[in-house]
């Protein structure tokens, strides 16, 4: 066997230098999930592993700009358990809570979920619809991008050499806003996306949507934010009509593989059908906001039996 | 290469060992420490036989390094009874015959006391959920979903 060298440095700044001074390939380890199965199997033989479990920074959730500031190697489990987050972002809870089982959702995390780079990744969509950008460090310095420009293919990402993803931001809400994930699997758990679905939206007070993000996971070699599914929305009051033209546009974005989980067909098909739930549900969501007297609560309620 | 020490708490106790890199803590557990009551179904964090939880946190033991618990305090399967009194969940089992080849119950049972402590009243779709990620072959699970709402009942003194 190679020889494996372990480091778990206290800082971004030891961390990067060791990332830059290896020699051969250096493996970032966050929560291990993916990392530790690939290792295993022979798909990746890193000969220094750099856990940045140690690194504060990395490892807690602040609030930042009225919005949130989440470590990339924030374990699941303390997304889901962290209230006001919960309550900000219900769509990207809804995706965190699908990640595997309790067991593996309290290690794996946020960002080990995008630089994995899997296009069936459920946190993806969410972050993506969310508008979620990420900071980067490296040696050179940092940068900011936004989470769809992470992943560019299966595994394969935009980051350099060296770089880490240290944090996700999350914007602040406007009022009337609520996002949504959905993913279509065979079971309710313990599965992997055969299309996922994240949207996000903001109504002004009088119900019509001013902003939209539609994002689909599983249905491309990324995961894909879909600008034409979105613009189906804004302008409307996400009427029957607008989230037909949402779900055609989703479908009409889609370029996936067959595969064992499902056929390309089956896939198209689903991407506009899972797209137009997560509306509604993103729908109910943020008329939760409006006065209780609106008769647009009304309608929140019958879609939330959906 | 040279071993890591590492140095942890593990059911209470105070422990050290040493471990190459790529050793699992379940490995460590089991093969440095003698501690085989965590078992060994996958080894890819699907089954949930290698449940244990870390500084209180619901882990798959095989998908954690054992230098990865360096400074972590670790409780497992054999700290669950208190001497020779089996914890509730552990009598309840019994109870409900909620095992049969037994493999897979030291983490049902670490995983299902690791609900009771956050939630102390689940509801049984709340105990299907939290034991999704635990597999068992023999039971159908109805009598494991019994026998932890039982136990649960009998912990809130009802």
């Amino acid at each position: 066997m190679r020889e494996l060298r372990y480091e778990a440095p206290k800082t971004l700044k030891a961390a990067l230098a060791l990332l830059s001074g290896a020699n051969g390939h250096a493996a970032v380890l966050a929560g291990g999930t993916d990392l530790l199965i690939q290792m295993r199997a022979g798909r990746v033989e890193p000969g220094l592993l750099v856990d940045i479990k140690n690194i504060p920074e990395l490892t807690s959730i602040v609030a930042e700009d009225g919005g949130f500031r989440v470590g990339a190697a924030v374990p699941c489990m303390e997304l889901v358990e962290h209230e006001a987050f919960a309550n900000a972002w219900p769509g990207v809870i809804d995706a965190v809570k699908l990640i595997g089982s309790i067991q593996v959702k309290g290690r794996a995390t946020v960002g080990g979920n995008l630089c994995n780079a899997s296009p069936a990744a459920d946190s993806v969509p969410a972050m993506i619809a969310a508008g979620a950008s990420v900071s980067i460090a490296g040696l050179n310095g940092g940068r900011e991008a936004r989470v769809e420009d992470i992943a560019t293919g299966p595994g394969e990402t935009s980051l350099a050499k060296g770089e880490i993803v240290t944090s996700f931001l999350l914007p602040r809400r406007p009022p009337r806003s609520g996002d949504a994930y959905l993913r279509f699997t065979p079971r309710s758990e313990m599965d992997i996306a055969v299309v996922g679905a994240g949207v996000n939206l903001t109504l002004d007070d009088n119900g019509t949507c001013t902003g939209a993000r539609v994002s689909l996971g599983a249905v491309a070699e990324r995961v894909l934010l879909v600008p034409e599914a979105a613009a189906a929305l804004i302008g409307t009051r996400v009427d029957d009509a607008a989230l037909k033209r949402l779900a055609a546009a989703a479908s009409a974005a889609c370029r996936p593989i067959d595969d064992k989980r499902g056929t390309r067909e089956f896939r198209i098909k689903v991407a506009g059908v899972m797209a137009r739930r997560a509306a509604e549900i993103a729908l109910a969501r943020s008329l939760s906001d409006l006065a209780p007297t609106n008769s647009l609560r009304k309608t929140a309620r019958k879609q939330k039996s959906i | 290469m040279a071993k890591h020490h590492v140095t942890a708490t593990i059911n209470g106790d105070a422990v050290e060992f040493l471990c190459e890199t790529h050793q699992s803590l379940l490995e460590v557990l089991r093969d440095e420490l003698g501690l085989t009551g965590t078992k060994e179904g996958c080894g890819t964090g699907d089954c949930g036989a290698c449940s244990v939880t870390i500084d209180g946190r619901l882990t798959c033991s095989c998908l954690v390094l054992g230098v990865e618990a360096q400074d972590k305090s670790i409780q497992t399967i054999e700290g669950m009874a208190a001497g020779t009194e089996l914890h509730p969940l552990q009598r309840k089992f019994l109870e409900h015959a909620a095992l049969q080849c037994g493999f897979c119950t030291p983490g049902i049972l670490i995983a299902a006391r690791s609900l009771l402590e956050r939630n102390p009243d689940p509801t049984e779709e709340e105990v299907r959920y939290w034991l999704a990620g635990n597999l068992c072959r023999c039971t159908g699970y109805h009598k494991i979903v019994d026998a932890v709402l039982d136990a649960a009942r009998e912990m809130r003194r009802e």
